[in-house]
Formats: C-alpha cells, sequence, structure tokens
C-alpha cells in the first residue's frame, strides 16, 4: 500500500523523541558544543526512550523488530535536537545492528544483550579512516589470518568514545572483503590517541585508534558479513540525521524571518529571503522523502545501496546548503555563536564523514 | 505506513505505456518536432481507441463520473479514477518519457475537463464531459493568459456581460495548448477565464465554457516554439462571443461578486501542477537515460557510492543529477498522493512543481552540456528534450510563481503580505 504516512505507533514514537529532542537535547546543545562534553544524563535519558532497543528482537535482549524507517524517523528527530547528542545516542546502535546485520547465531546471543540490556554504554564502531580519500570498498586498515587468528594493522578515526569503549566493532578488509571484527580495546597492539578536535560535532568526544598487528581470534569475526547491507544502513542514517539538522536550521532562519524587521517589514516579506525559504523546504522535503525511500528498501530486503547512497549524498549536500542559508538569513546574527545556526553549519559540513557513527 | 510499494495494476498499465513510448512516439519525435503544426493523428486516434477501451482503468487526466460527483455533496470535487493521480503521474511520465509534444496531444480532456471537474455542477460534468467517451477523440483547453497578463491571473481583461440569457465574452487569449484542438480540429471546447467586474479584480473573475463552433470565437494564431512543437498554442479572439448562462462553471450562486469561483479554479492547480511535474520528469528521466547509455557506450559506468574525491567530475555530475530526478519525483508522488488521499495541500503541490521544473531544465542542459556535439546534434533527440524541457518551468505556474506560492503557505503570509 503505497503511502507516506507513519504508522500510530511510529507516530508516537517520533512524538516522544521529538518531546526529548526539544527539551533535552536542544536546550542542552550551545553548552555542550561549548563545553565539549555531553552530560552523561542527557545521553542515559535519550536511550531510555528505547529506539534501538525496539529495533532488536527478544531473542537479543530487545523487544521488537528491526525497521530501518522507524530508525530513520527517530534519528530525524534526534538530529533536530542536537547532532552530537543524536550520534552519542546512536553510536550503540551502528554496533549492534551491525552485529545484527552480519553476526552469527552464537555472535547476536554473546554480543547484542550486553549492549541493549541496561544502560547505555559506549559500544562503538571504527570505520571511517582519516585519509582524504576514505572509501568504504578499500579501506586501508587490513585484517590477515594468522595460526588461526586475524592481525588487524591500520588507522582509524572518529571512534566515538574510543577512550571508554571496551570493545570496538572495527572494520577491515580481509582479501578485498570489508570484514568486522569485535576487537577488546585491551588487546595488545590497539592504542587509542588524543582526542579529535573537529570543526563540528564538537560536543561528541571522538578519537582516532592506530591498529598495529593486533590479534584477535577468528570468532571475532563477523560471521555473514554483507557490506551492502551495512553500508545501505549506515547511509540512510546519516541521511536521516541530515534530514533532522536540515529542519532544524530551516525552522530557525523561518522564525527569525518573520520576527526579524529592516526597511520597515518583515525580512520574510522580501522574496530574496521568502525564495531561500521556499527552496529550503523543497529540498529537506525532497531529500526526507528520498531517506524514506531507501530505509523502506533496506526493510523490505532490496539491495537499497544505491538509493542509500544517493538519499544520502543528497540529504547531506541539503544540509550544507539550507544551514548555510540559515546562517545567511540571520546575517551577522548568524555568525555570532549565541544563535545556533553557526553550530548547525558546522556540524552539516562533516555530515559526509560520519559514516559508521549511526545505523539505522 | 510508509511504503513506496506501486500497485500492481499500475506497474501494469506503465508497461503497457512503454510499448507505446518506445514504439510509436520515439520513432514520430522528430518528425513532428520538424513538421510544428502537423496534427499527429495516427497517434491520437490510436490513443484514444486505447484509452476507451481501457475505460474506467486507466485515466490521464482528472476527469470525474457523475456518481463521483454526487457521492461527494456536488461541492467542487476532482475525479478520482481508479489507479487514481498516483496512477496518472505514472503514466503522464512514461508517455512524457516517450515523447512530450505528443503526450500533449493525447485526449481524453485535459486541462479544460479538469476544470470542468473541478468548478463545475454535476450538470454540467454530465453536459460537458460526455462528449470525451465518443468513437472520434475531443480535446478541451484553458484560456486564461492574455498578451499583457500571464502569471499574474487576476489582471485579465477579457470581459462577460450578462445579456439576458447569455453571457457575451469580449477579448484575446493566448497561449492556449491544445486551443486548436479544442475549437477547430474536434467538437471540443476551451475554459475561458473572464472578469464579470473589471473593478472588482479577482473577485470578479470566473470561468465560462466556450465549446467549438460557437459564433464569435476564433483561433488566430498558432505559436511557434522553442520546443513541444506537436502541441498547438493556439491565439484566441473573443468578439461578442455569446454562451448560455449555464457555460459559467459553478452554480449561479457563483454568479455574485465573491472570490470563491476564482479559488475553485485554482483548487484545479492543486491536483494538476503534480501532473505537469510528471511529464518534466519523464522527460528528465529520457536525458538521463539516454546520457548514460552513451557513456556506458564509451566504457563509463558511473561508480556509485565512490567519495567525492574519488570520483570523475563527469560520475560527480550523474549522481547529481539523478538525486534531482528521485527528489523530484518522490516530490510528485507525495503531491498525488495527498490530491487521492484527500489530504489538504498546503505547499507540497507547488514544492514538486518547482523542483520538477529545476531538475527538467538542469537535466538536459546537462546532459547536452555533458555530450558535447554529440549532445548538440539533431541527430538525437536529446537537443529536442532540452528545448521541450523548458516549458515545463514556464507553464502551470512559472518556478518564481511556485516558489511564492511556497513561501507564503510556509509563511503563513497572504498574498498581501507577500507579493
Amino acid at each position: 500500500m503505497f503511502g507516506f504516512e507513519p504508522t500510530a505507533e511510529q507516530k508516537m514514537l517520533v512524538e516522544a523523541v521529538r518531546r526529548y529532542a526539544e527539551n533535552d537535547l536542544r536546550a542542552a546543545a550551545h553548552e555542550a558544543d561549548e563545553s565539549g562534553e555531553l552530560p552523561r544524563e542527557l545521553i542515559e535519558k535519550g536511550w531510555e526512550l528505547g529506539v534501538l532497543q525496539a529495533s532488536v528482537p527478544e531473542a537479543y535482549g530487545g523487544f521488537g523488530e528491526r525497521s530501518a524507517v522507524t530508525g530513520a524517523l527517530a534519528a530525524e528527530e534526534l538530529a533536530w535536537g542536537d547532532l552530537s547528542g543524536a550520534l552519542a545516542i546512536m553510536a550503540p546502535g551502528a554496533y549492534a545492528l551491525s552485529v545484527l546485520l552480519s553476526g552469527s547465531e552464537d555472535q547476536k546471543s554473546k554480543l547484542i544483550p550486553a549492549v541493549i540490556e541496561g544502560d547505555w554504554q559506549p559500544y562503538t564502531t571504527a570505520f571511517m579512516e582519516p585519509d582524504y580519500d576514505f572509501y568504504a570498498g578499500e579501506m586501508r586498515t587490513t585484517a590477515v589470518a594468522s595460526n588461526g587468528d586475524y592481525l588487524i594493522t591500520g588507522q582509524k578515526a572518529r571512534v566515538a568514545f574510543g577512550d571508554r569503549a571496551r570493545t570496538l566493532l572495527t572494520f577491515a578488509r580481509v582479501e578485498g572483503q570489508i570484514e568486522a571484527f569485535a576487537v577488546p580495546t585491551d588487546t595488545v597492539g590497539l592504542r587509542v590517541g588524543e582526542r579529535e578536535t573537529l570543526l563540528g560535532i564538537q560536543a561528541l568526544p571522538t578519537f582516532p585508534v592506530t591498529y598495529n598487528n593486533v590479534r584477535v581470534p577468528a570468532s571475532a569475526r563477523l560471521k555473514g558479513m554483507d557490506p551492502f547491507k551495512i553500508l545501505s544502513s549506515f547511509d540512510a542514517a546519516i541521511g536521516a540525521l541530515s534530514v533532522g539538522l536540515s529542519r532544524a536550521a530551516y525552522e530557525y532562519a523561518l522564525d527569525y524571518a518573520k520576527d526579524r524587521e529592516a526597511f520597515g517589514s518583515p525580512i520574510a516579506q522580501k522574496q530574496a529571503i521568502a525564495f531561500m525559504l521556499a527552496e529550503m523546504a523543497t529540498e529537506i522535503d525532497g531529500a526526507r522523502l528520498m531517506v524514506w525511500e531507501a530505509a523502506w528498501e533496506i526493510d523490505q530486503g532490496k539491495d537499497a545501496s544505491r538509493t542509500a547512497f544517493l538519499a544520502r549524498t543528497n540529504a547531506a549536500e541539503t544540509a550544507m546548503m539550507v544551514t548555510d542559508r540559515a546562517v545567511q538569513i540571520l546575517g551577522g546574527h548568524g555568525y555570532i555563536r549565541e544563535h545556533p545556526v553557526e553550530r548547525w553549519m558546522r556540524n552539516a559540513r562533516g555530515l559526509s564523514t560520519f559514516a559508521g557513527l549511526a545505523m539505522v | 505506513m510508509i511504503s513506496f510499494e506501486i500497485p500492481s495494476s499500475i506497474e501494469q498499465t506503465v508497461s503497457m505505456i512503454e510499448s507505446v513510448a518506445t514504439e510509436m512516439m520515439r520513432p514520430q519525435a522528430r518528425y513532428y518536432d520538424d513538421h510544428e503544426h502537423e496534427i499527429p493523428w495516427d497517434y491520437i486516434n490510436f490513443m484514444h481507441a486505447a484509452l476507451q477501451s481501457a475505460g474506467a482503468e486507466v485515466n490521464l487526466a482528472p476527469t470525474s463520473s457523475q456518481d463521483e460527483h454526487q457521492e461527494a455533496g456536488g461541492e467542487a470535487t476532482i475525479g478520482f479514477p481508479s489507479t487514481g493521480y498516483l496512477g496518472m503521474a505514472h503514466y503522464v511520465e512514461m508517455l512524457s518519457w516517450g515523447d512530450a509534444g505528443l503526450y500533449l496531444c493525447t485526449p481524453q480532456g485535459g486541462l479544460g475537463a479538469a476544470a470542468v471537474s473541478a468548478a463545475g455542477t454535476p450538470e454540467q460534468v454530465a453536459k460537458f464531459l460526455e462528449r470525451f467517451k465518443g468513437d472520434r477523440a475531443v480535446f478541451s483547453a484553458m484560456a486564461i493568459t492574455e498578451p499583457h497578463a500571464g502569471s499574474d491571473t487576476a489582471a485579465i481583461k477579457t470581459t462577460a456581460v450578462r445579456d439576458g440569457s447569455d453571457w457575451v465574452l469580449n477579448g484575446e487569449k493566448i497561449f492556449v495548448t491544445g486551443g486548436h484542438k479544442a475549437l477547430v480540429d474536434t467538437p471540443g471546447f476551451v475554459i475561458v477565464w473572464a472578469t464579470i467586474d473589471p473593478e472588482a479584480g479577482r473577485k470578479g473573475i470566473r470561468s465560462f465554457v466556450v465549446e467549438a463552433g460557437t459564433p464569435g470565437c476564433t483561433v488566430t494564431k498558432l505559436e511557434k516554439k522553442l520546443g513541444i512543437r506537436c502541441s498547438d498554442t493556439a491565439a484566441i479572439v473573443l468578439q461578442d462571443c455569446r454562451v448560455p448562462l449555464e457555460n459559467m462553471l459553478g452554480t449561479v450562486e457563483q454568479g455574485k461578486k465573491t472570490s470563491e469561483g476564482y479559488k475553485g479554479v485554482l483548487r484545479t492547480f492543486e491536483a494538476t501542477r503534480p501532473l505537469v511535474g510528471a511529464s518534466a520528469l519523464g522527460i528528465a528521466r529520457a536525458a538521463l537515460e539516454f546520457l548514460k547509455a552513451k557513456l556506458a557506450e564509451g566504457g563509463i559506468e558511473i561508480r556509485y557510492g565512490l567519495p567525492l574525491s574519488r570520483m570523475t567530475n563527469l560520475e560527480a555530475e550523474v549522481v547529481e543529477l539523478e538525486a534531482m530526478l528521485r527528489s523530484a519525483w518522490l516530490l510528485t508522488l507525495r503531491a498525488v498522493w495527498m490530491v487521492d488521499n484527500k489530504i489538504a495541500i498546503n505547499a507540497e503541490s507547488s514544492m514538486s512543481k518547482i523542483k520538477a521544473g529545476d531538475a527538467v531544465v538542469k537535466i538536459t542542459q546537462k546532459a547536452v552540456e555533458l555530450l558535447g556535439p554529440m549532445g548538440y546534434s539533431r541527430e538525437h533527440l536529446l537537443e529536442k528534450w532540452f528545448r521541450d524541457a523548458k516549458i515545463n518551468d514556464l507553464y502551470e505556474g512559472t518556478g518564481q510563481i511556485n516558489r511564492l506560492i511556497v513561501a507564503r503557505r510556509i509563511l503563513g503570509y497572504s498574498r498581501h503580505e507577500l507579493s
């Protein structure tokens, strides 16, 4: 049945996430960005919304079925509140859902409940690498079979909570194939570097991680890796987050433009501003529909790789366009850190490099 | 729920239309582009017969049956064919992928019939739409624009003066799509916008059915155009043209000076704009497919999934065009889905038209550019699609007018607050 109306259940979830995004994430975002810290209680409260728990079957400690569409709806709301906060809350999901998609029965029963049951914990993935031309299909971190074990060597970047994570789901190339390994951070040869300093998402602690012949048993490798499924789900997540961020900036700029007067009338009454807003709204809606389509294809078990790739690139580009315009509409005020639009503009630029940090 | 599952009945019809597009439209497209104003009767007659035999299963234009009208309490409403506007958007897209000029010559009502459906009384629907069900193809058209007034429809000067049991129309209309087919080549009609009170501005505007053969109504000119040359674009002069009182769309009540009649006709656009967008996107898809096919012949396959730093510029451009097309198509589908489900349209219809107009113009321009001398050559249809594309950013509301509409809706402004 063709349609664009979320189910009643999805609407309830979105409503709950939206309240949290507005009252908690949004309220804390400025201070978190300035101080570089997300309060633990803030993350905990977001975790308790149960978005991830509801996407994991009971057998593994959750209480539902994975739906990328539902995940995308929730991710949009979280990012509307704050991207750093959204990524923090979703980090364990990138770990758990990767295992859910690619692990053996044994791995799923062993690895997922540890993430899902109880409080938010810093389970996270090591996916991105520091190179300007990073491409998942040809990542430079490799794993080589050695006496029944694997030796992992390479450099990872943008590893959220790398300093406190106990296990990193590490993506590496094995004979040209992407594979993922659950690697305890205390393994010999694994070194977590100094916290990264970035243009945006400054409240989220991210780290570089170096692997120097890190030996892990073969049982650490997820048994049924389907890279297309994993990459599509990463893409859909970034797409959904991009849409949420865009919507935040658009709404803020729209309200400002109706309020701010120049030459005797609100600036929103000038076509130069009004047309920008009309285009922002149009692009955001189009971007959201593409993300939904990708998520729907994922849920249908289709190969969503192209759809999700297009959805993600388009949504990320939309976020850059919209946040730039939001700053422009606020004029000089947009450049001042008392308004959130400059932060959103900084956050938007990074979206295409946040692969692996969130999954739906 | 959120689902992108296209009903199989629509998919089946689309695949039938694809055969028509491939076997009938594409081979004739160049001929009718070269022979402007020649009427493609073989296509018209074929489509008329095909649509008649398909009956209510396939609709390409908004028409309504008496029953549907009465069910809705006789209020201004638009007909819902069995596969809805969702079906129509798909069919229109596929026909336009075949050829946009020929598509515009497809019989089965058109914009004029849509206006009757939307704003007519049950009696008017019965009287004026019956003709589309006969053995011969019949056309209808919409006459709004005047030499001095395009987007500013409220500034039209054509007058309608009541004289006994008639309205007497005087004025000049231009850019009437299919006007010659509706008035000269077939026994159709044109919906003429005119003012019953020049002092009253938009409140004085009404629409009138002027049937083929009505004395005082003359087609004076056929425009020579950049593209869609197969579709006639007529100028019409109305000189003491008399039509019966009941030819004014809507009830006699609406003869009073309110803006209801005007709003009624404007509502038509909420439903038809996404269909124009669908037509635009058929051209866009044709151009993008042609571009990718030619690149593939040259050994270039687009490597999706690569970061920008690893793509060639060509690949990056194609990826951007593809995303643009998809975004526009989904905005179009959302708008028709809302119409089908009677969800009040706010800005969504105009949004789809903005994006579709932008997409088709950008995609065709880029495709010609990227294919260099080959793209520019008249040996291929791509240069024609480049010319056909631009009309979609102009008719049924220019890109700027649709931006104005979207802006007003999202800002909650009236036309006085934002113009």
